[in-house]
């Protein structure tokens, strides 16, 4: 009596608790996969694949079936921060078997050199590339994202990626962090690391 | 402190409290005690072309021409800008990147004058009765005079001399508290220039048609507020004394004080119907509009331990400042340290040869004494010291901890860019803590990454958008290739089935057939291209693919000019190139005008189909309110140019464009009505 | 030439943290004077005593952490601790109780979380709880008595050193228990007049006592004139203690009275020296008061249902606990904003 009474209860709990979560699945059903979302929001969208992913948001998926973060050149250790707070992981360093992290660049197209062959043209994953065939082609610098996709197939080489300008428009506050440097002062940094470590 | 200060002349005007604030020491009776003198003329004059908040301004000179005093040599560009004017006459030497006042220490675009020490004036307008113009033609002068906010900040006035366009202005606020300590320019010049400032606010107020205009002062300028009140007799204009506390000369704190009004979150004063104006900018308010004099030169105050003659001067725009400096007594100290505005909002000069420019209210050069440089900072201890004194009422202490370990989600939570970065925070901080800076930093990173990612989300848009086609491609690809087997298969039955009577006429026949598909599949293709085409056919894209074409043979025809003279080998590739460029233009022109005929006649097509088929014939009230529906687009659409006009320039040419065709729109509409009346009278 | 470039403001006020920190100090001075002179030489001798293990840890503890311990050092935070904590621990404790307390403020409740102005506990208490717990005898039964119950005067200097150093036993009737342990005690059994009749509780209120937590407040009031210390803290302690003994315990044969509660134990010292520690207590106005508050009620609840005859530690201790929560939710209304933000922006919101 005592086991029937509970293998009575124990199948009402499953079945309970089951309708529960059956319930909760479908009232609270996510739409796409959030996490890919949110880690595709995070990566700097260069879409230039030295990841090894044809873009950013097959390496975001990547990720979230648990690559490594690190795989992300043009992101740098920003990124790969970003990544490890979202994901709750430790920061790596960049894996330096897909490049290193370099100042942000443009291409640009050395027009009176260009043939018109179209090639970069159907390299550019973002398609800021202007031009037709046998014509010359240019670049829009405001839609390009860096990525040097271009440069690889240019048959005559006449694309040059060049460093983003600075100047007064995007002028930044440095961190009074690194400006103070006195010798009391070790703390900013092992601030830093505690930070990092949580 | 607090406590209401009463006005004689309205005895109920209350002054209100703001949270927070400081007391730091005045030191403004090092610079105060004397009239404001007038700086020699500089061997040479740097002019940057933006002085002003917006955009640069454009260069109408070249270097070597003479410019007369008061010349215009650079215009505003868009509506956001200033003019920049010559303050003495004589010789562009130059147009480069030169060292400006900026914290930053970069350098921008600048116009250098070599001055012929004639200082002669170009012709001026001047104008004894306001009252006699229109206020478009007094907005159009303070334009025209180039006139930027001198209080700081640099908002072109023009902008702020229009009224809120929904609501009108009620308060129209001169900030004359001049908070900050050691500068005393504002306070000499309303001793001195009493009566051209109360003109100037006057004029202000034509513009603007406030219901009340009030001056807000600090009582620790007794003989200004004598002066003041002295020449505002007679006038609406009230004189209202605040309580020392630095910073009530902040825009939003001014307001609070006199009105009890606060400016929301993100907004600006005229949102609340309160425009704040600079004493020095109501000055040069007036003097454009009475004698036509742009802004060639603004009162700055000169101190700080460093300068022995101590006082305010009147002094050209674009003098450079080491020159200035030295001009009255300056020695480098060490560390050498000159301050661009106040002791506590300022910033230090990175290079002494910047000029002056519109904004410089202030050179203070302290000595280590006077403005011990910043010790080392101690930790933090929490003490909600900075909380009292924060003007804006945030947790400075909260804000810095998140700034500085990067939390930049939550410093914005915590408001962060409310902070109006007055300093009081780390005047108090007992810990020295450049809590100010830190804010700056994390500020700046915050719009950086803003930027980053508006461009990382444009670039994924464009990068899914091009997966889409390239996907679309591939399966267009497929089809085409699927029907092409298809048809083969077919032919090859058709084929094979009438097989043995050959007749010359069946051959003939099953030729074109056994050519079918592939006849098929290239007209399929060029009706596709055809109809894409006609999508790209927009007269639009066309015409900016026109524009594009002449603009670059332009630019063909200046490198062939330029070859010309010097590199001779180079003509023939740039003549050969120049001529496939003419006819790229041609061929642009061609096709444009053709989209444009093409639009025009389906414009026309529609309307004309109508008349013949009385039966489907749109009802005359259909049609009547076709028209109104359009006349009201075509309104809307100018109204939004009108505001792109002043807001976004960068939009204008598109509502230009959108315009138009709504122009063209509504007339197809009053056509089709007009044919309709016609149609109903001959019935 | 590139002239020296830094962010406004340049000017600087006179706030320093080691004037805030000396201040402090000497508000502590005119308590500690009337400690001593109502409980022997103990108290005096326990603040120098724990202020030279308090130097020393944080010495060796900033040249472990390699930073400069002379800078560190100038900040006083140190020597508040250790005044604190000789204040609040028994005369006539032994030297090792000073020395376990003094030890693990510095090292384990300040400069393990960081160091200065990263400690989430207030040291001192973090220290005085420790040993309380560990030593529950030696650290309730080595009050000393007042000095006017004795007849013979109090313990000379040396035989007090003795006594701390165990080199002689403590001799009878110069140790005993607190006013608020015996009103506690005493009351479950007898009534308000018989218990007022002991003589810890002297002519007024507590002997001793009385004197010692007025001259607390009074070391207070200077720090608030001085805005050395926010005023809400202070009020809210105060005012957190005082609700629950007039609306409970207003039956003075039941329950310990408020002026009591008031005058004896450490509630002045707690409220205006304690309470008030910056690092540890909640930065926020309104987030001050619901801190002192909470310590307050805290406090009576402790006193009165607990196992221990004072709880001021332990209450201080609790609500550094709930100090962050408090922050969040107590956010003031900045300048243009119709309200305050108050709690944590959720993540899933962005």
């Amino acid at each position: 009596m005592l086991v029937l009474t509970a293998i009575i209860t124990l199948t009402l709990l499953a079945i309970g608790f089951g309708a529960l979560l059956g319930f909760a699945a479908i009232r609270f059903k996510m739409q796409g996969n959030p996490v890919v979302d949110q880690i595709d929001s995070l990566l700097p969208q260069t879409q230039c694949g030295q990841c090894g992913h044809p873009g950013c948001r097959p390496y975001a998926e990547a990720i979230a079936n648990g690559e490594d973060i690190n795989k992300c050149p043009p992101g740098g250790e920003a990124t790969i921060q970003a990544l490890a707070d979202l994901l709750d992981v430790e920061p790596m360093a960049l894996d330096a078997e897909h490049g290193q992290e370099k100042p942000k660049q443009v291409a640009v197209i050395r027009e009176d050199e260009c043939i018109g062959c179209t090639k970069c043209i159907q390299a550019c994953p973002v398609d800021a590339i202007l031009g037709a065939a046998k014509h010359m082609h240019t670049v829009i610098e405001s839609e390009c994202t860096g990525c040097d996709l271009c440069v690889e197939p240019c048959p005559v080489d006449c694309i040059d990626m060049v460093d983003v300008e600075h100047g007064l428009s995007d002028w930044k506050w440095t961190s009074p962090d690194r400006s103070m440097l006195i010798a009391t002062d070790r703390s900013s940094t092992e601030y830093g690391r505690s930070t990092n470590a949580a | 402190m607090t406590a209401p200060v009463s006005n004689p002349n309205h005895p109920k005007r209350a002054v209100h409290a703001f949270h927070g604030g400081i007391h730091p020491p005045e030191h403004k009776v090092d610079s105060n005690q004397t009239p404001i003198a007038t700086s020699p003329l500089p061997p040479r004059l740097i002019m940057p072309l933006q002085q002003h908040l917006g955009k640069a301004a454009k260069p109408i000179v070249a270097v070597g021409d003479h410019v007369l005093k008061g010349q215009r040599i650079a215009e505003a560009d868009g509506a956001i800008s200033a003019h920049v004017h010559a303050p003495t006459s004589g010789t562009i030497t130059a147009i480069e990147d030169r060292a400006i006042p900026h914290p930053s220490g970069l350098s921008d675009r600048c116009i250098e004058i070599r001055t012929d020490g004639e200082d002669r004036w170009i012709e001026l307008e001047a104008n004894e009765h306001y009252e006699t113009l229109s206020v478009e033609e007094i907005r159009d002068k303070v334009r025209g005079a180039g006139i930027a906010g001198m209080g700081g900040a640099g908002f072109p006035t023009e902008i702020k001399m229009h009224p809120p366009q929904q609501d009108k202005v009620n308060t129209l606020i001169i900030n004359a508290a001049e908070c900050e300590p050691y500068i005393t320019a504002d306070d000499r010049l309303m001793r001195e220039r009493a009566d051209e400032l109360v003109k100037g606010i006057e004029i202000m107020a034509y513009a603007l048609q406030p219901g009340e205009c009030l001056i807000g002062i600090e009582d620790n300028k007794p003989e200004a507020i004598e002066a003041l009140k002295r020449a505002v007799g007679g006038t609406r204009i009230e004189v209202v004394v605040v309580p020392t506390k630095y910073p009530s000369g902040g825009e939003k704190q001014l307001i609070k004080l006199l009105t009890d009004k606060e400016v929301p979150s993100g907004r600006i004063p005229a949102d609340i119907g309160i425009v704040c104006q600079n004493v020095g900018t109501a000055v040069a308010v007036f003097r454009a509009v009475r004698f036509g004099e742009p802004l060639i030169s603004r009162i700055t105050t000169l101190t700080g331990d460093q300068i022995s003659r101590k006082g305010n001067v009147e002094v050209l725009l674009g003098t450079p400042i080491q020159w200035l400096l030295n001009q009255y007594g300056y020695q480098a100290g060490n560390p050498e340290r000159i301050i661009v505005g106040g002791p506590m909002m300022g910033y230090a000069l990175n290079d002494p040869d910047a000029p002056v420019v519109k904004t410089t209210n202030c050179l203070l050069a302290p000595s280590a004494e006077e403005l011990p440089l910043a010790e080392p900072a101690q930790a933090c201890i929490r003490c909600g010291l900075c909380a009292e004194a924060c003007p804006a009422e945030l947790l400075p202490q909260q804000l810095y901890w998140f700034a500085r370990s990067q939390e930049h989600e939550k410093a914005e939570h915590h408001n962060l860019f409310d902070c109006i970065e007055c300093g009081a925070c780390s005047y108090v901080c007992p810990s020295a803590i450049p809590l100010v800076h830190y804010y700056r930093h994390a500020k700046s990173e915050i719009k950086q990454h803003r930027q980053e990612q508006e461009k990382s989300d444009r670039a994924r848009i464009r990068f899914e958008a091009r997966q889409e086609r390239l996907e679309r491609e591939k399966q267009e690809k497929e089809a085409k290739r699927k029907a092409r087997a298809e048809a083969a298969a077919k032919a090859q039955a058709a084929k094979q089935a009438p097989a043995a009577p050959a007749k010359p006429v069946e051959t003939a026949a099953s030729a074109p057939a056994q050519n079918d598909p592939k006849q098929a599949a290239i007209e399929a293709a060029l009706a596709r291209k055809q109809s894409s085409n006609q999508e790209a056919e927009d007269p639009e894209a066309l015409k900016t693919a026109l524009d594009k074409a002449i603009a670059k043979l332009d630019k063909m025809l200046d490198a062939l000019e330029q070859a010309k003279q010097d590199n001779p080998d180079q003509v023939e590739k740039l003549t050969r190139a120049v001529e496939k460029n003419q006819v790229r233009v041609n061929q642009a022109r061609q096709n444009y005008e053709r989209a444009l005929a093409s639009s025009n006649t389906q414009a026309a097509n529609t309307t004309a189909k109508a008349p013949p088929e009385p039966k489907e014939l749109p009802s005359r009230e259909q049609l009547v309110t076709n028209l109104e529906k359009a006349r009201a687009k075509l309104e809307k659409m100018s109204d939004a140019l009108e505001q792109a006009q002043s807001e976004q320039p960068e939009q204008v040419e598109k509502l230009i464009r959108s315009v138009e065709k709504n122009r063209i729109r509504v007339e197809a509409a009053e056509r089709a009505l007009a044919e309709a009346d016609k149609q109903e009278d001959v019935r | 030439m590139a002239l020296l470039t830094l962010s406004s403001p340049h000017a600087k006020g006179s706030n320093r943290t080691s004037d805030l920190m000396r201040w402090v100090i000497l508000a502590c001075v005119p308590g500690l004077a009337l400690q001593t002179y109502f409980f022997g030489w103990g108290n005096l001798h326990n603040v120098l005593w724990c202020a030279c293990i308090a130097l020393s840890c944080e010495a060796i503890v900033l040249k472990l952490r390699g930073r400069a311990p002379a800078f560190y050092l100038k900040d006083y935070s140190a020597l508040v601790t250790a005044v604190l904590l000789g204040l609040a621990l028994p005369p006539l404790a032994p030297w090792w109780i000073s020395l376990v307390a003094t030890t693990f403020a510095i090292v384990f409740a300040k400069h393990l979380y960081g160091g200065m102005g990263y400690n989430p506990f207030n040291p001192a208490m973090a220290g005085y709880a420790l040993v309380l717990i560990s030593f529950p005898v030696a650290m309730t039964t080595n009050w000393a008595t007042p000095s006017s119950m004795l007849a013979d005067g109090q313990l000379g200097l040396g035989d007090t050193l003795a006594v701390i150093w165990q080199q002689s036993p403590l001799p009878d009737g110069f140790s005993g228990a607190t006013p608020l342990d015996v009103y506690k005690h005493e009351i479950a059994y007898k009534t308000e007049e018989t218990v007022r009749a002991f003589a810890v509780f002297g002519e007024h209120f507590a002997l001793g006592w009385e004197w010692v937590n007025v001259a607390f407040l009074l070391g207070g009031l200077v720090l608030l004139g001085l805005k050395i210390i926010p005023w809400q803290t202070p009020v809210a302690v105060l005012t957190g203690l005082a609700v629950p003994s007039l609306l409970l315990g207003s039956d003075a044969d039941q329950y310990t009275p408020l002026s009591i509660h008031l005058l004896a134990g450490a509630t002045m010292l707690g409220a205006f020296f304690i309470a008030t520690d910056p690092v540890s207590s909640s930065t926020t106005p309104l987030g001050r008061l619901v801190y002192g508050f909470g310590i307050g009620l805290l406090t009576y609840i402790i006193r009165t249902w607990g196992g221990y005859p004072d709880a001021f530690a332990f209450a201080v201790l609790l609500m550094n606990f709930a100090a962050p929560l408090i922050d969040v939710y107590t956010q003031p209304r900045t300048y243009g904003f119709a309200g305050p933000k108050r709690g944590p922006k959720s993540r899933e919101n962005q």
